[in-house]
């Protein structure tokens, strides 16, 4: 059947359930889960939160915890059954054979011990060396993870270098001992895109370089495209759709994994013409789960009596070759090529006057030093540069999008809009408005109620002590859009109908909303006012995917057919691309370009947005990309980089004058803006980041 | 549409609801024996001193038979269950009466000193800065005293009564509990529902005192049940040194006091007094432990 029943795979599971047990009862968590990975391959799996893939990672591990077990099945690592193992042999193995990389690096490394130290322990716990044969080893592990100066980094804490860094020496700890098999589990969820991007070029490389196996551990679609071999996609405790990487992204069976590559913004979608599908409802609570197909309930192929038989569905072979299996009763009858989903499409809108416009906006923080060194040298106050000369231009019913990593100064200047912050110098102008200098409080109510904010973090963005209905409530009061009761409790239905949530959610406290749902409730928030201007920071970033579609979604509609204009906040450029008319690409508190999407999305580009935009990981094997990995790291607002801010990590840096100069910013004839010293011709000649193939 | 529903109205449907989750909390304490023990050491020394004017007792401060022991018939005819102290007045009725007088007065001044620490924590928490600074140095300042040393001059100041001790066990807790609630507020107001509120301009007062101290409960309500076995502790230690509710009145700590020095010829007028105090203390912290149980549990 497989060429490759000779060797031994890696790992293999064989109808692995997996439950935890709780007050409540038993949770199945994982259910007949198999998976086979052969020497020097690399497996991702994917699926939203709460699927049961960290849980399948743990098991691998046997870190199961208290209340976790391995109900039945087996996990067999080189061919021997981990559940049989003793806890000695377990340790001997975990950390030499098998290594796990987990999301936050911080939280992985010792914050008291030198990065040399901990780094030498692997082979000096794991294999008898010297230490002087340790510390060579780890000296070259760094080198091969490409850490610069790696002496520096041996000698230093794992606070005094930046998360990236902290995330390759995780990684090189990892590799340390040789293992068979890395467990990554989204290693670069809590990282920059541009960073990001060195990482994932990094497990590419490693998986050639030492032949490890690799398991990837991620919601997004795009990075195991770009990391893995094979895949396996999970839906509530399942493994729905499994196999080679090509074959499951060219011709995918089950409608979970079309669901999910519906609801992705991919190039080629767009608000207005192609929209996002979000996968209806809800995925089930493990106590709740259908009979049958767990999907069944969101499936827009449901068949009863062949979907919701008793006992489960098993896995049924695609392809043999591919080894591409799907757990779907009805994949061959389902007609792919004549289904078309129809998401939340709308009429492009007229843009309409100017709502809001920032003017050499600048924001610096005092740092007040009152150590005696600076006491001597009579240098008390250092400023960290926030926001440098901003302007900007928001029109009505139009949707801005600010981009930038971490730094860069766009939650500065939300502070700033939002009068949380004063302006150091220039004009914040909203609807005639000048704001710059005038404190949240000491703004008119109505004046405040135009401009309101939608966050990022849905778990944060309600108070866990109020309902729902008395939070939209206290917003209506307090803008005085209504007084009497009556009309309140009328205006928060409206409201709640406009977000599209049941009316009885008013009574619900947060925690009993999901994340999606509580984003919601934040949008209704903030539209409560009635503003010209929202101001959205990341406010889908921490939600999973099909929600995200459907969040994005909600936010466009409500503002198109309100013809409020957005701010859009994010890091990501594949979902601004498909929100936003025009985007500005920030970097250390400049704007270093800013134009129509059309225009930020082809030459000429910045070389920093031409960066940013070959980091974003997409989900689609027809689209051809340049890799531009940064080098060196992100320098500190307080010192910045003399000249072009950027010019310390530029592909494209000239000479001295990119060094010594601030350049100037470069207009084309339609408003295009480049802050650059390369003319606009010569970056007119750069080649596209993405290239799509034509169908065929 | 029929399904609305009136929220901001229909006060009753959300009072019913707090009290469930009350009886909710109750019923989840039953996971805990060790809280439930707590619970109910509370819960009878609570009936004891509501009940106290029912109850066929005699008069706590009647002056009867010195030194009887435990069961001994009273000139009247009645029992001594146990038994009079050496001034002849009878323990039992001594010892509930006293329970009403100090579960009473431990609250009240668990609460004072709550309203007062509360305000301090969330007001340096919040508003940092030199809010902060002035805020924690007073704190600080109580802090550095001992205890006792701090009440001794606080009863002096202001006399022995009942309100002295209120005032003393404020100045002793608030600058506590002011740097639990600071801590708590340093971490809940980088939210974004506070960040939310304040840029629809509401004012600092309703930031702090609607959107921040109802999540802070969680730790508090712990913190409180420790607290007031503290305040126990505190209301006999100052009766202990004779700084504490005025007597005749009976209150443990007086009694205490009273029965050391004649240890030896009337254990039971010492011993019963302390483990009343004991039990309570020991219901306060044992509930404490349970409450902390549940909440780390979910």
């Amino acid at each position: 059947m497989l060429p490759t029943t000779a060797v031994t795979p890696v790992l293999e599971c064989k109808n692995v359930n997996i439950s935890y047990y709780t007050r409540a009862g038993e949770i199945p968590a994982v259910i007949d889960f198999n998976l086979t990975l052969m020497p020097g391959e690399s497996m991702g799996i994917v699926g939203e939160s709460g699927c049961g893939k960290s849980t399948v990672a743990l098991a691998i591990m046997q870190y199961m915890g208290k209340n976790g077990r391995v109900k039945s099945g087996q996990i067999l690592f080189n061919g021997r059954d981990l559940q049989t193992m003793g806890e000695d042999e377990l340790r001997s193995i975990r950390g030499s054979q098998i290594s796990m990389v987990y999301q936050e690096p911080m939280a992985s490394l010792n914050p008291s011990m030198k990065i040399g130290e901990q780094l030498m322990e692997v082979p000096l716990y794991h294999e008898s060396v010297t230490e002087a044969e340790a510390k060579q080893r780890s000296l070259d592990m760094l080198a091969a993870v490409r850490l610069p100066d790696p002496q520096r980094i041996m000698d230093a804490y794992p606070h005094q270098i930046s998360g990236g860094q902290q995330q390759r020496v995780v990684i090189a700890m990892a590799l340390l001992s040789k293992p068979a098999l890395l467990l990554l589990d989204e290693p670069t969820t809590a990282l920059d895109v541009t960073v990001e991007a060195g990482i994932v070029q990094l497990i590419k490389d490693i998986s050639k370089q030492f032949g490890t196996s690799m398991i990837y551990i991620s919601h997004n679609l795009g990075l195991i495209l770009e990391t893995c071999d094979r895949i396996t996609v999970m839906y509530s405790g399942e493994a729905v759709e499994a196999g080679a990487v090509q074959s499951v992204f060219n011709e995918m069976r089950h409608p979970y994994t079309r669901g999910l590559f519906a609801s992705i913004p991919l190039p080629g979608t767009n608000k207005n013409s192609r929209p996002l599908v979000p996968i209806r409802g809800q995925l089930p609570l493990p106590q709740n789960r259908p009979q049958g197909c767990y999907f069944s309930p969101r499936c827009d192929f449901f068949q009863a009596g062949r979907c919701d038989t008793k006992g489960g569905i098993s896995m049924r072979p695609v392809s043999d070759e591919q080894r591409h299996d799907v757990r779907c009763v009805r994949f061959e009858d389902i007609d792919w090529a004549n289904y078309r989903p129809i998401g939340l499409s709308g009429d492009k809108v007229e843009i309409g006057k100017t709502v809001l416009e920032v003017k050499h906006m600048k924001k610096y923080y005092e740092l007040k030093d009152s150590s005696l060194i600076a006491m001597i040298k009579g240098k008390k106050v250092q400023y960290v540069k926030a926001n440098e000369d901003i302007n900007l231009v928001a029109h009505e019913a139009e949707t801005v999008a600010i981009v930038g990593e971490s730094g860069c100064g766009k939650s500065t200047f939300a502070k700033v809009l939002m009068g949380l912050e004063e302006a150091t110098e220039g004009e914040v102008i909203l609807n005639g408005l000048e704001l710059s200098h005038t404190p949240v409080q000491q703004r008119k109510a109505q004046t405040v109620a135009l401009l309101q904010m939608v966050f990022q973090n849905p778990f944060d963005t309600l108070n866990p002590s109020h309902t729902v209905g008395s939070q939209i409530a206290r917003v209506i009061k307090k803008f005085d859009i209504e007084s009497d009761p009556d009309k309140i409790n009328q205006r928060v239905m409206e409201l709640l109908d406009l977000v599209k949530l049941p009316r009885d959610f008013a009574l619900r406290r947060p925690r009993q909303l999901s994340g999606g749902q509580k984003q919601r409730i934040g949008i209704a928030r903030a539209f409560a006012g009635r503003p010209s201007v929202v101001v959205a920071d990341e406010p889908v970033s921490a939600l999973d995917v099909s929600v995200q579609a459907a969040v994005t979604g909600l936010l466009t509609d409500i503002q198109r057919n309100l013809k409020t204009t957005l701010l859009f906040i994010s890091h990501d450029l594949s979902v601004v691309r498909y929100v936003s008319d025009r985007i500005v690409v920030m970097y250390l508190g400049h704007i270093m370009e800013q134009g129509t999407t059309d225009e930020i999305f082809n030459p000429p580009y910045h070389p920093y947005t031409e960066a940013l935009l070959s980091a974003v990981p997409i989900a689609d094997t027809s689209v051809k990309k340049r890799h531009i990995v940064l080098e060196g790291e992100l320098p500190s607002p307080v010192n910045p980089p003399s000249g072009c801010p950027f010019q310390t990590r530029c592909p494209r840096k000239m000479c001295a004058i990119c060094e010594t100069q601030l350049p100037a910013l470069q207009h084309t004839d339609t408003g295009h803006a480049i802050m650059c010293h390369i003319p606009i011709a010569e970056l007119r000649k750069v080649e596209q980041v993405f290239q799509v193939e034509a169908a065929n | 549409m029929t399904d609305a529903v009136k929220f901001d109205t229909a006060l009753p449907a959300k009072r019913e609801s707090r009290l469930k989750r009350f009886f909710q909390a109750l019923a989840l304490m039953r996971e805990s024996p060790v809280g439930m023990i707590g619970l109910l050491l509370i819960l009878f020394w609570v009936m004891m001193a509501i009940l106290a004017p029912f109850l066929p007792l005699y008069d706590p401060n009647a002056i009867m038979a010195p030194f009887q022991k435990i069961g001994a018939t009273a000139p009247d005819g009645g029992i001594f269950w146990l038994g009079t102290d050496h001034k002849g007045r009878d323990i039992l009725s001594r010892i509930i009466w006293g329970a009403q007088k100090v579960l009473i007065w431990a609250t009240f001044a668990t609460f004072v000193a709550y309203v007062v620490g509360m305000l301090m924590g969330v007001l340096a928490g919040y508003k940092g800065g030199w809010a902060d600074e002035i805020v924690s140095f007073i704190a600080n300042i109580f802090l550095s005293f001992p205890f006792i040393i701090l009440c001794i001059i606080i009863v002096a100041t202001l006399g022995a009564s009942g309100w002295t001790v209120v005032v003393a066990v404020t100045f002793a807790s608030a600058p506590q509990i002011m740097r639990i609630v600071r801590g708590l507020v340093l971490d809940l107001k980088t939210r974004d529902y506070i960040f939310a509120a304040q840029t629809r301009g509401e004012s600092p007062w309703y930031i702090m005192l609607v959107e921040l101290l109802p999540n802070a409960r969680g730790p508090l309500i712990v913190d409180a049940c420790l607290r007031l076995g503290y305040t126990v502790v505190a209301i006999a230690t100052l009766g202990f040194l004779g700084l504490g509710l005025p007597p005749p009145d009976p209150d443990w700590g007086l009694m205490l006091k009273e029965a050391v020095p004649l240890g030896a010829f009337a254990g039971h007028s010492m011993y019963l007094p302390a483990a009343a105090l004991a039990s309570l203390i020991l219901g306060f912290n044992l509930l404490a432990d349970g409450l902390r149980e549940i909440s780390l549990r979910d």
